[in-house]
């Protein structure tokens, strides 16, 4: 045969070009990438990090001063960006967990209720939900000079929620001062709407998953579990349960880590999360590469984190064959 | 490339050199106005017959265009200024909108002559390819209020809410202000200019931080009722706007810094737009040198003889162009301040004219 008919020669000529090209692209990048970066004067390198970051973060989990560095303050917007996340997928959770047993109700009224939340939420963008709940906030609300005052110590207004917070001293309830509130807790327009946002978009994906995991189950599980003489909370928990999760737990962990990346929509309202304190950065310091590449190992790192975690759980609850 | 392509660049430069060798000597135009070298920046001035200006892409009091279109500002007057000294008509000149990314480079390659475009005079800038003239305005950062507040000074909104655009020095000043001061300010931030706008006259935050020119425009434009809302400094830093010209060309360099000079040496002279003409007559040498009686200054820059005088006629003196595009004769009325002349408190100081 000659050798240019020869079917396995042409594929391994074929992938050489194909890699050959493809190393040639990322070449030519780096290349050009040094050579514009040389032109106009910049630097590449994380010195940045160690010097002080001297912008504002107008509220963080983790404590910060504009005198911290710039490691310290992607570190703060990292612990805004995994709070969020967490208290979105717990609450998202259970909301998704009642969603989908309203919507296996028999009554029309609790699963028309259902449907309808579920189509709606899952239907709209989440940049315009966000928009929605930071306008309903922070145009919907009165003024701080004169607050929804529904119970004692809680105040709704344009600037946020004033609630009282538990202390050592007992309760400490917010205070008018000249300005604003002080003392107790404060949940700021940008938190309620990213928090609000996020949980009830999330929870419409959350419940489909949920409630198809158990109508996966085959109706004779039930059936059989009832014949047996199961109460029907024990059929639940003890055979339609530890079924259904084999199944619902591989959706949910993509489900998690849409969360934690949907959280860098906190862009939008101004949410200081891990993008925002990137953006801030990268326009304080020029160092735009430096800032998205360490953007992207963190939610890389943490994404991967997850899966695995959620891997671990499932082999646990997964059908054991020996 | 091969050897005949590198026999067609060596003839073409060989063509090049001899063409230039042989191009005639350059005339003065008119006796009025010397010509400047060839390749010089006055040159492409003469040669186009306009002077190319850098221009905000709106700014308010400082460069923006009238409802005909027509330029007006501190900064577009400063640049019909270098238009009238150098080609006797104030506007020859164009205006290029320029986003503060593009005005340096802008200036650089040559697609402006000037550029008189609210910008800080920095030492990074000033080493890396432009010459800064002189500050034709000194700005600061200020906080705006409420003036039912009462408060006067940063110290008076301990724990105030404070709308900031992200992105900006004014950032980092917020910032330092509040630590410095221990007020514990509340930073609400936003990524753009209309938002915390905004957001403060809808009562989010208690104050609005940004360059004290922008504030006076905010509030001349945007409020109900302007005398609602007080402006003071956050610090007692002066932020200098610097018109600035390209690296390598002393002579226009000189030429942007007397006009901006003659402006504030006419003030200083109590010459007006008004009172030019009968200026003229005068005994005063200061004032028979600036106006070009006495012959021989305009030579020495490389302009008309009587450029000081087309300055002050057409554009007016810095008092005038002040009060016209920010000061009390506009919407924005932004006191003198740091902008008065140095004999009257302020940091404008007119050279020696001799």
């Amino acid at each position: 045969m000659v050798w240019w008919r020869d079917q396995k020669f042409r594929a391994i000529v074929f992938q050489v070009l194909a890699a050959g090209a493809f190393l040639s692209l990322i070449l030519w990048l780096t290349g050009n990438t040094a050579a514009n970066l040389a032109k106009r004067g910049l630097t590449v390198g994380f010195d940045f990090l160690g010097r002080a970051a001297r912008f504002p973060i107008s509220e963080s989990v983790l404590s910060y001063s504009p005198t911290d560095h710039f490691w310290w303050a992607y570190t703060v917007g990292l612990g805004n960006t995994l709070f969020i996340t967490m208290i979105v997928a717990l609450t998202a959770t259970v909301l998704g967990l009642m969603l989908a047993i309203l919507r296996r109700e028999d009554n029309p009224l609790a699963q028309g209720a259902g449907t309808t939340y579920v189509e709606f939420f899952r239907n709209t963008p989440l940049v315009v939900q966000l928009l929605f709940w930071y306008a309903l906030v922070t145009v919907g609300l009165p003024s701080i000079d004169a607050p929804l005052n529904p119970l004692p110590g809680v105040y709704l207004t344009e600037r946020g929620l004033y609630l009282p917070a538990l202390s050592l001293n007992g309760l400490d309830m917010p205070v008018r001062a000249k300005f604003n509130f002080e003392g107790g807790l404060n949940l700021s327009p940008e938190f309620v709407a990213m928090y609000l946002g996020l949980s009830l978009y999330a929870a419409a994906f959350i419940g489909e998953i949920i409630r198809g995991g158990l109508e996966a189950v085959a109706k004779g599980q039930t059936e059989a579990a009832l014949a047996l003489g199961l109460a029907p909370k024990q059929a639940l928990n003890l055979v339609l349960i530890p079924q259904a999760l084999r199944i619902i737990i591989p959706p949910m962990t993509s489900q998690y880590i849409n969360i934690l990346k949907n959280s860098t929509l906190a862009l939008v309202v101004g949410y200081p999360d891990i993008s925002f304190v990137t953006a801030t950065t990268i326009n304080q310091t020029g160092q735009a590469l430096e800032g998205i590449f360490i953007l992207m190992l963190v939610f890389f790192t943490i994404s991967i984190a997850t899966s695995v975690a959620m891997n671990l759980y499932n082999s646990r609850v997964a059908l054991k064959v020996r | 490339m091969g050897r005949r392509g590198l026999a067609i660049i060596g003839f073409a430069a060989a063509l090049s050199g001899a063409l230039a060798a042989c191009s005639p000597a350059p005339k003065p135009a008119s006796d009025a106005a010397p010509a400047g070298k060839a390749g010089s920046t006055l040159a492409t001035v003469q040669k186009h017959g306009y002077v190319s200006c850098g221009a905000s892409q709106a700014n308010a009091g400082f460069s923006l265009p009238d409802d005909k279109g027509y330029w007006r500002g501190l900064d577009i007057d400063m640049c019909r200024a270098v238009a009238a000294a150098v080609l006797g008509d104030q506007d020859k000149a164009r205006f290029v909108p320029l986003t503060g990314q593009q005005r340096l480079t802008a200036l650089q390659t040559g697609e402006i002559d000037l550029l008189p475009r609210t910008t800080t005079w920095t030492m990074a800038r000033d080493a890396n390819g432009v010459n800064f003239t002189f500050p034709n305005y000194y700005d600061y950062t200020g906080f705006m209020v409420r003036a039912a507040t009462g408060a006067t000074k940063p110290a008076d909104i301990k724990g105030a809410s404070v709308c900031v655009q992200t992105g900006s020095i004014t950032e980092v000043i917020f910032a330092d202000v509040s630590w410095r001061q221990k007020l514990d300010l509340k930073p609400v931030i936003f990524d753009n200019v209309s938002a915390t706008r905004q957001a403060f006259f809808s009562g989010r935050c208690d104050a609005l931080i940004t360059d004290a020119s922008a504030l006076y425009s905010v509030r001349a434009t945007q409020s109900k009722n302007p005398d609602d809302y007080v402006i003071f400094a956050a610090n007692d830093e002066a932020n200098p706007l610097t018109p600035a010209v390209r690296h390598g060309d002393d002579q226009w360099f000189d030429i942007v810094k007397w006009v901006f000079q003659a402006q504030i040496t006419a003030e200083y002279l109590g010459i007006t737009s008004a009172n030019v003409d009968e200026m003229l007559k005068s005994e005063d040498p200061a004032i028979r040198r600036l106006l070009g009686v006495e012959a021989g200054y305009g030579k020495a820059l490389g302009v008309r003889e009587d450029w000081a005088y087309q300055i002050i006629k057409q554009v007016g003196n810095y008092g005038e162009v002040y009060d016209r595009n920010v000061g009390k004769d506009s919407k924005l009325k932004i006191e003198r301040g740091l902008n008065r002349l140095q004999r009257d408190g302020g940091l404008m100081v007119p050279l020696p004219f001799s």
